[in-house]
């Protein structure tokens, strides 16, 4: 049960983008339409939910104080191992989606390669790292806060799509207002912090 | 001579000075038909019922609140001083207090707010936008009856401005500029907006007396001249008085909670009684009170079709459905709650009749609307009972509906597409 409750949290309360302001770049550049995207979403979501179990083994399997040789730690080296483990899985996944579904590829273009340098997946290891989940906890936790970016770019791309008839003042057109929707949809999103699902469910 | 002939020679000029002619159009407007017709080619509607008279309509419906809402500030407070404590006991005090009270909030939210609309509209070069009538009626109806005259300007400007008008004004906006206003107070300013004690107006707590600043001196010498009961300064509160509204109870002892005798010693029922709840005697914010006048505004708004009864209908729906299932999940006594004594407390039927169906902000289709608004009773729901860092959730799970309605508009759209191309196929294949 601690794992669906960090996975709702995760989710919906402690929200990458809204509660923390990570893995912006592509959230404001493929917000456009809902059809990329929740594309991009779904291989956040992929990467996440891969990253966050094998960088977790990284962490306390090989890097962590006595687990290759006794006494040594390699904490030092965490940061590069981590981005080098999300760069190989974006990798993969890059070659995937182009074989799977080319459209969805030329329309996410540049943005699929820098999901590697996007920060909310290097955020999650972090936090993951931090609080000390154990393997179960950090693979709630990496697609909870995977399903939860998702969402909010989702929401966002239908925003945006809807307001394509607004009269929107010049100086605000495009990204000005995506940064106030933005703000917006973050005190939308504080109508669920402070609840704790372990209380009901623990 | 007509008042109009006379009212149209006051027209200023629009080059010399926009900001006067926006203000004389929507003032025209407001009172007369407007006789402008559309030029050259294009679609012709002709309806009495524009966007003006739309919002006038949930103006209207807003009204008995708020009689019964000055009535009811007066009665909280003398309630709390232990006076008067007679239903129509010292009437004209109540009422006099009341609207003493709601008059200034309701002149602040609508100088500011149309302040606001008539300099965009003449930035921009349009007729002013109606879309401020309502809002500015709203405001005044959820907020408490002491706030801040200053705080209350502070978060019109912001929702007005960042809510509304960056988006392209009226019909643009994506959360509800009213809902918008009352979350910045909230979470900027807390105490002003939570907790037992700001329902109440009228009262100068540190000292533990009543305190009226100058509405005393203004109208005790009329009261005593008419051999009438008038205002006392510095009366006392009453020992013991808390000011505790249903939805501060509930939490802590639930709806009725008994001793090993069977008698009851806590919980909402003990201080409230359910048909007092009904009709409106607890503290709570200016409008929201008195369900009787809600539902009868909601089925004006229901007649008129100004405000969608699929919305209304499913949220309602959400919030019993949800009720039931925590009656019968019973975690804590605030979750044993009879589902249907949900709707007497706090702001759920005025968020229902006149939030939630905002047509702006809501999905525009109607499987949409089915959708919307059971979330928002499910989720309203969910965060009055489960989440203790809010008394009331409606206002947020609203807020939060709102920012995802078009998405669920633009899967109901797909799937319509879809749906339709697939009998195209199977029409063709036939």
């Amino acid at each position: 049960m601690d794992a669906l409750n960090i996975f709702i949290k995760a989710a919906f309360i402690d929200n990458m983008i809204l509660a923390y302001f990570l893995g912006m770049c592509s959230y404001l550049a493929v917000s456009k339409s809902v059809k990329t995207a929740l594309g991009l979403g779904v291989a956040v979501v992929f990467v996440l939910a891969f990253t966050a179990p094998v960088n977790w083994i990284v962490t306390n399997k090989i890097l962590a104080e006595g687990a290759i040789i006794e006494g040594i730690s390699f904490d030092f080296l965490g940061l590069i191992i981590y981005i080098s483990v999300i760069a190989g899985l974006v990798q993969f996944l890059e070659m995937f989606i182009e074989k799977v579904s080319p459209s969805l590829y030329s329309a996410l273009g540049i943005f699929l390669p820098l999901i590697t340098v996007n920060c909310a997946i290097l955020g999650a290891t972090l936090f993951i790292v931090a609080r000390e989940y154990n393997f179960v906890e950090a693979t709630a936790f990496g697609i909870g806060s995977g399903v939860g970016w998702m969402l909010a770019i989702v929401a966002l791309a239908a925003i945006r799509e809807k307001l394509r008839t607004a009269n929107v003042p010049a100086p605000l057109q495009g990204l000005g207002i995506a940064f106030i929707i933005t703000g917006l949809m973050g005190i939308a999103f504080m109508s669920l912090l402070g609840l704790n699902p372990g209380t009901y469910f623990g | 001579m007509a008042f109009i002939d006379t009212f149209q020679k006051l027209e200023p000029d629009k080059k010399k000075s926009p900001f006067l002619h926006t203000a004389y159009d929507a003032f025209f407007t407001f009172f007369f038909k407007p006789n402008a017709t559309t030029v050259g080619k294009g679609t012709h509607i002709r309806d009495a019922m524009d966007l003006k008279r739309t919002m006038v309509h949930v103006v209207l419906a807003m009204q008995l609140c708020f009689v019964f809402g000055a009535y009811n500030i007066g009665q909280q407070h003398f309630t709390a001083l232990g006076i008067h404590t007679g239903l129509v006991e010292a009437l004209h005090l109540k009422l006099i207090f009341g609207i003493m009270q709601i008059l200034p909030i309701f002149i602040v939210s609508n100088v500011v707010g149309l302040g606001i609309e008539f300099y965009f509209a003449a930035k921009k070069g349009h007729a002013v936008e109606e879309g401020y009538l309502v809002t500015g009626a709203l405001i005044p109806a959820i907020m408490p009856p002491d706030v801040p005259l200053w705080m209350l300007a502070l978060s019109i400007i912001f929702a007005v401005v960042l809510g509304k008008e960056c988006f392209g004004g009226t019909g643009m906006n994506i959360l509800n500029v009213a809902l918008l206003a009352r979350a910045f107070i909230f979470f900027a300013y807390p105490t002003e907006i939570s907790g037992d004690l700001p329902w109440v107006a009228g009262l100068d707590l540190e000292k533990g007396v009543a305190a009226y600043s100058w509405t005393h001196t203004l109208f005790n010498p009329i009261f005593s001249s008419f051999g009438w009961s008038t205002f006392a300064e510095g009366a006392p509160i009453v020992q013991g008085w808390s000011g505790a509204t249903p939805l501060g109870i509930a939490p802590l002892e639930g709806w009725a909670k008994y001793n090993v005798n069977g008698e009851l010693i806590g919980g909402v029922t003990n201080t409230y009684s359910p048909v007092q709840m009904f009709v409106g005697g607890i503290p709570g914010c200016i409008a929201e009170t008195c369900k009787p006048a809600i539902i009868l505004g909601g089925i004006f708004l229901m007649i008129t079709g100004v405000a969608s009864w699929r919305i209304m209908i499913s949220m309602a729906l959400g919030v019993a459905l949800t009720g039931m299932l925590f009656n019968a999940w019973g975690f804590n006594p605030y979750m044993e709650v009879p589902w249907y004594q949900h709707f007497n407390m706090g702001g759920l039927l005025f968020a229902l009749v006149f939030m939630a169906t905002d047509p702006v902000t809501a999905s525009g289709t109607n499987v949409g609307k089915w959708i919307y608004g059971f979330s928002i009773g499910f989720l309203g729901l969910v965060i009055r009972v489960m989440n203790p860092a809010y008394a009331e959730g409606w206002m947020l799970a609203i807020l939060f509906m709102n920012v995802f309605a078009p998405l669920v508009d633009y899967y109901v759209i797909q799937n319509n597409i879809s749906k339709r191309l697939k009998r195209k196929q199977n029409v063709a294949t036939v």
